[in-house]
């Protein structure tokens, strides 16, 4: 790692140009899963970034007293611990959101998201870029998981965050809050993103040589 | 210049798009007729407004994407049409127009346009319609009470497998039954079979088997008569499915054996769907699934002219 970084950079990296869900396509079994409302899309997103960034940091710190080998199972016993506290809290103090998150939350533990940032970043870099790295891809899998939450809510239920906002007269469409219709939604939306990135980048590519 | 490049097989064939389009369309029509006759003015209105907003959503994704815009080929309408024969005649306005938008722009022009869909679109919509609102899609006016019988109240089931027994044979063939708009009349499509197969737009392989498959294997898993294995048949939208759906040119095997394997497995899941499954009808996901499988059945072992068979020992 000889490019050096900034800490702006690496947090903004991991909303839009790598977002975990809808550019690195990770932690996709959450995202379909528990996105049927917007609070559970919120609630999936804060958890996993609390975890994301603790266990950056404390993988970050650890990188140089682990050894190689068992690396791996090294970085799941300090996801295990992060997760256990959260499931711990949200059973103290949101217990409906933890009834309907379920096995989600202990299955963060195995969340491709935070195992990659370990390997991939973590284990790499300073303390300091590591929690920027983890909030970044945090708030970017919360963005997404609450964008997705919101549209499945609205059209498979009428509602957002629980209050209905297209009247009782809507008759909401079922599929979409079903598992296809979260598979539907997932598509269409990373479709969607990749063509506004590319149309971005293409913009940008063009200025920059104009300007060249 | 600049060469199409197209996998094989390069078949040629003197239909255009447009023609077969237009045969299919025809071919329709007796048992868009017969739906209209028996399910009144109601029927007529939701096939129009279906093939209507198919042929928009077609021009609309056309000038979004700066495609050249081929609603003329006809592909869009008939979609359109086979879309609004799937639907009961009670359908509420915006359903029938989410179901076109939806065959058109998402089953059909996000994986490429037509030819590229690896799922009939209007069955695709259907089976999104009925997921999703299952009260209007399976709720369905009686026949016209005042041309067959005084005194006939609606049923509210979506085909008479709910209601098995309720109609004759004879019933059942001529379409004095529940159902969709275009699933009732028997007669009606095999009229409409009989002049897909005299023009040569489809082979008579995949409606034959798939119907007899369903009668067979309605005979053998349930051990029915004969007479409750023809009903079976008769009932729902086994035969519509047959002529019309599965004999989708871009969802169906091209080989003789590929559609004759993709036929009889169709017949199978529906009888299984019918029989052990929650949902009275399994016309089309037995149709569905075997299109998702069609890619695979192209795939099986086929005979290579021009090669000898090579002995067996590597």
């Amino acid at each position: 790692m000889s490019e050096k970084k900034s800490v702006g950079t690496v947090f903004f990296n991991g909303i839009i140009p790598e977002n975990p869900t809808f550019r690195l396509v990770l932690g996709t079994c959450p995202t379909l899963a528990v996105t049927t409302s917007v609070l559970n899309g919120l609630g999936m997103g804060a958890a996993a970034t609390f975890v994301l960034v603790c266990s950056n940091i404390a993988i970050s710190l650890l990188r140089k007293f682990i050894p190689d080998q068992v690396r791996i199972p090294a970085f799941i016993v300090v996801i295990c611990t992060f997760v256990t506290m959260v499931q711990l809290l949200m059973k103290a103090f949101l217990p409906a959101l933890d009834e309907s998150l379920g096995i989600f939350i202990p299955l963060i533990v195995v969340n491709c998201i935070i195992l990659a940032r370990a390997e991939a970043f973590a284990s790499k870099n300073g303390p300091v870029l590591s929690a920027a790295d983890g909030l970044g891809m945090g708030i970017g899998f919360t963005l997404a998981l609450t964008l997705m939450g919101a549209i499945r809510e609205l059209i498979g239920n009428g509602s957002v965050f629980g209050f209905n906002l297209l009247g009782a007269s809507y008759e909401p469409m079922l599929l979409i809050v079903l598992a296809s219709g979260g598979f539907l939604t997932f598509g269409l939306l990373m479709g969607l993103v990749n063509l506004a990135v590319k149309k971005f980048e293409s913009k940008h590519a063009k200025k920059e040589a104009q300007a060249a | 210049m600049s060469l199409r490049i197209s996998t094989a097989p390069h078949m040629h064939n003197p239909l255009t798009t447009q023609r077969l389009m237009q045969f299919v369309f025809i071919a329709l029509l007796p048992t868009a007729a017969w739906g209209v006759y028996a399910f009144g003015f109601q029927a007529l209105l939701v096939l129009c407004l279906s093939m209507a907003s198919s042929v928009l959503a077609e021009f609309l994704w056309q000038k979004i994407a700066k495609q050249p815009v081929r609603i003329g080929d006809y592909s869009a309408l008939v979609t359109g049409l086979i879309l609004g024969l799937n639907l009961p005649a009670t359908a509420p306005w915006w359903m029938v127009i989410i179901g076109a938008f939806f065959a058109i722009m998402i089953v059909k022009q996000l994986f490429g346009g037509l030819g590229d869909n690896f799922l009939n679109p209007a069955l695709a919509a259907r089976a999104v319609l009925l997921a999703s609102w299952p009260v209007h899609m399976t709720a369905s006016a009686c026949v016209n009470p005042t041309f067959f019988q005084a005194g006939v109240d609606a049923v509210s089931t979506a085909t008479p497998l709910g209601a098995s027994g309720n109609y004759t044979l004879m019933q059942l063939f001529l379409g004095q039954c529940p159902g969709a708009i275009g699933e009732v009349s028997k007669a009606a499509i095999l009229v409409g079979l009989l002049f897909l197969l005299v023009t040569k737009v489809i082979s008579w392989r995949i409606p034959v088997i798939m119907t007899a498959s369903v009668f067979c294997c309605t005979m053998l898993i349930s051990g029915a008569t004969p007479e409750a294995a023809l009903a079976a048949v008769l009932s729902g939208g086994v035969l519509f499915g047959a002529v019309f759906m599965a004999t989708d040119y871009v969802t169906s095997p091209i080989t003789p054996w590929g559609q004759v394997v993709y036929a009889a497995v169709i017949g199978l899941i529906i009888t299984l769907i019918r029989q052990f499954g929650s949902y009275p009808e399994g016309v089309t996901y037995g149709i569905l699934l075997m299109n998702i499988a069609t890619p695979l059945i192209d795939r099986l072992p086929r005979k290579i002219y021009g090669v000898k068979k090579e002995a067996k020992k590597a």
